[in-house]
């Protein structure tokens, strides 16, 4: 026999909700179900979504449930969240004197040597590595415009704060770069 | 050992001892016999016959298995069969793939293989699944075996690359080194590097679990250099536009694993990609393709007449691409795919590939409600009909009604390995609201060879009154948010005659099916049960009932000491053993019927 108390401070994995004592079997089928909601039981503790057709209710996840591994679960919640976030990072890249621009995800890369490997690859000059205390030391700096219009040289700030702020990239002839 | 009698003594010892006929019979002779015998339970039944067999059959056993890592007491197997070359032990249950088993539950190989490294200098292959490996662990294999050549860690941990490294450099003879989805701290790439520039015989290489970048050049040398390899599983970080130059490299390679598919859509990389592919004319295995541009599949076309073996589960296109390659291979015998193919393309499938043996379909999308994807029971109904070779299924899927899962039992009695996961929890069939308790059932009761079969959806007890009656061949059963009452558990435990494992979750089985049945507990590997109304008391019964079965009672809540015999555990791993009960737990678990005073004794005395 169960304790009532007991079974209220009881740690269970079961759906929120559901008890040990499992009703009889009805001979009668149990109210309709449609395909397209999940069961109350399941949403006790999510909002009630009535016509969410852009975004469907998430369920109250059971620890194990469904059976997907968590390195499987891994790999498809990491690659749903990229497209969310505006289908990548890609911004417009050009340089000085030559004739098209072109395009790079800025979330392909993990920091700022990367980049450098990427754009240099792309137009095959030589970017050269940024150095805080002399700039850049080949013919080209690595530009870019910020959120406020500003023209700014790459690799001053973090990455991350480099990556929500930019907004294109211009390789531009160090001759024309003003240092301060 | 006895040496071979000559004939007169052969005669008149026959009458006065019956187990000497054992030693009239020359034992090289016998040796030579048994070594024709590799199933591992026909192995154990010669050592059964009598004792002169038993020390032959030991002295000549180059493969053991281990089930339970707990089972037996890793030095007692070690000293039984001194001369084995191939050990493959298995740790944590099953359930443990889904977190269900709380880290620290235990599974290490470390007494393991302290054991074989003092007594077996001449070991060769070591194959783990689900065990805590520790770089202590691969440490030693790498410096106590002269002749190592295979090491297959299937979803182990607690290691790192370092401990890899230690590997590649001392193994010198390494023929398979095997990560599979294990969960590896990987510290550097640079572990690859030690290979030594002499090792030549890798014929296996499976790193798809390690995120870190490899030094590319080094990889294509030591491929370079492996004129035997013949599977090469790549992770994620090695670049598709680099992928070519590592084909030419292996164009004998018959398993394939890419790292990530995708690339800028560039026509260099894309030829350089098809040539590489059409010269790997023993291709028959791919894997990988993580992040897969559509737009370079058909690089793959040249291939794809020859495989039999084709895993996209990881891979987020959509249906008419996805379908288009898969279409493509009439000679394919396993499918992985994710449920982007939809009812349409599984239906293509089904008219494509004839010789489809096994079928897995993985959800995309598995936390939401609705369904995102058009994929029904309708697809499975079509394999199951066009693929008259279909032996084995997992489908993940999001409606399902009882005569569809009829169709299927009807179209293929030939499954042997049935895995059904609606994803909602106590699903009824979609178009009638009833259990999916006959569907089941026909399932049972036409695939007379069913070895393995995973429940879902809404199921009463009387599903497993089918499962007792009709499943004599089953040997392992998973069941979740399944049944009403102990009668369930005890229609699996009393009539299922071949069952090994039984795993068990959010189902109101309990005591009284548990103490009825407890005899065949021990007929079993391992019986888990997770979130049911198993009582602390009945536990304990079961424990003094029958000495031979751990008994170990999982609750994470603490204090299992201070708790009413009436109470429910959280969760109960039982499973029958020779070496009694273990002594590496943590604090959340306890074997019944195992007096603490005594436990903690014991742990002293242990080295």
């Amino acid at each position: 026999m169960d304790l009532i108390n007991f079974e209220a401070t009881e740690l269970r994995l079961g759906l929120p909700g559901s008890t040990d004592e499992q009703p009889e079997i009805k001979s009668t089928p149990s109210p309709v179900k449609t395909n397209k909601r999940s069961s109350s039981k399941m949403d006790s503790s999510v909002p009630d979504e009535q016509d969410s057709s852009r975004s469907p209710p998430a369920k109250t996840q059971v620890v194990g449930w469904p059976p997907v591994r968590s390195y499987r679960k891994n790999i498809l919640q990491g690659k749903k969240s990229e497209p969310e976030s505006g289908s990548g990072m890609y911004v417009k890249v050009s340089m000085d004197g030559a004739p098209y621009l072109r395009k790079v995800d800025l979330k392909v890369y993990k920091g700022y040597g990367e980049l450098m490997k990427g754009l240099q690859e792309m137009f095959k000059c030589i970017v050269g590595l940024y150095s805080e205390m002399e700039g850049y030391k080949s013919e080209y700096a690595p530009t870019y415009e910020d959120k406020d219009g500003d023209w700014m040289l790459v690799g001053d700030v973090p990455w991350d704060m480099f990556l929500t702020s930019c907004t294109r990239l211009r390789i531009m002839k160090s001759c024309d770069v003003i240092e301060s | 050992m006895n040496a071979p009698m000559p004939p007169q003594q052969q005669v008149t010892n026959l009458d006065v001892n019956v187990s000497s006929m054992g030693s009239s019979f020359p034992e090289e002779v016998l040796e030579h016999v048994l070594s024709f015998i590799t199933s591992h339970t026909d192995r154990n039944i010669v050592s059964l016959v009598c004792k002169s067999w038993y020390d032959i059959e030991r002295w000549c056993r180059r493969r053991i298995f281990v089930g339970n890592c707990y089972a037996v007491s890793p030095a007692i197997v070690i000293r039984r069969f001194p001369e084995v070359r191939s050990v493959e032990v298995k740790g944590k249950p099953h359930f443990a793939d889904f977190n269900l088993v709380p880290d620290g539950w235990g599974g290490y190989f470390y007494p393991w293989i302290c054991e074989m490294a003092k007594a077996c200098p001449w070991l060769e292959e070591i194959r783990l699944k689900r065990m805590v490996v520790t770089d202590e662990c691969l440490e030693l294999i790498a410096k106590s075996f002269k002749n190592f050549k295979v090491l297959v860690l299937s979803s182990c941990e607690g290691f790192s690359t370092d401990g890899l490294a230690a590997i590649a450099a001392n193994c010198r003879d390494l023929r398979e080194l095997d990560l599979r989805e294990s969960d590896v701290e990987d510290l550097s790439g640079r572990w690859l590097s030690h290979f030594p520039n002499s090792c030549t015989s890798l014929q296996s290489l499976n790193i798809s679990c390690l995120s870190s970048e490899i030094s590319f050049s080094v990889l294509q040398h030591l491929i370079a250099r492996s004129p035997n390899l013949k599977t090469l599983r790549l992770n994620r970080a090695v670049p598709l536009e680099k992928l070519y130059t590592l084909l030419h490299r292996a164009p004998q390679l018959v398993e394939l694993g890419t790292g990530a598919y995708s690339a800028e859509i560039r026509s260099d990389v894309y030829t350089n990609l098809t040539d590489a592919f059409s010269r790997c004319k023993e291709l028959k295995g791919l894997s990988g393709f993580w992040d897969v541009v559509p737009s370079y599949l058909p690089a793959l076309y040249s291939v794809c007449s020859r495989l039999t073996s084709l895993n996209l589960s990881y891979a987020t296109i959509q249906s008419p691409d996805v379908t288009k390659i898969i279409t493509l291979c009439p000679n394919l015998q396993s499918l992985s795919v994710l449920d982007y193919i939809e009812d349409t393309g599984l239906n293509a499938v089904s008219l494509s590939c004839k010789d489809l043996r096994e079928l897995r379909v993985f959800p995309s999308d598995p936390f939401v409600a609705d369904a995102n994807v058009s994929l029904t029971e309708q697809g499975l109904v079509d394999v199951s009909e066009g693929c008259t070779k279909l032996q084995s299924v997992l489908y993940f899927c999001r409606q399902m009604s009882n005569s569809a899962l009829s169709s299927i039992a009807k179209n293929r009695p030939n499954l042997t390995c049935f895995r059904l996961c609606i994803l909602e929890p106590r699903a009824p069939d979609y178009l009638t609201f009833e259990p999916l308790d006959s569907g089941f059932g026909a399932i049972v009761d036409h695939c007379k060879q069913l070895q393995r079969l995973s429940l879902s959806g809404l199921l009463t007890d009387r599903v497993f009154e089918y499962i007792g009656k009709r499943a004599k061949k089953l040997e392992m059963l998973s069941i979740a948010f399944a049944g009403d009452t102990d009668l369930g558990l005890h229609h699996v435990l009393s009539g299922c005659d071949s069952l090994r494992k039984l795993e068990i979750r959010d189902c109101p089985f309990g005591d009284k099916a548990l103490l009825a049945n407890v005899s065949k507990l021990e007929t079993m590997r391992s019986l888990w049960m997770s979130s049911c109304s198993v009582s602390l008391g009945a536990c304990k019964r079961l424990s003094q009932k029958m000495p031979r079965l751990n008994v170990e009672v999982i609750d994470e809540q603490g204090d299992l000491d201070s708790r009413p015999d009436s109470c429910h555990v959280e969760k109960l791993y039982v499973y029958r053993s020779v070496a009694g009960p273990r002594f590496d737990m943590p604090s959340f678990i306890r074997t019944m019927g195992q007096n603490p005073a005594y436990r903690r004794k014991k742990k002293k005395a242990d080295p």
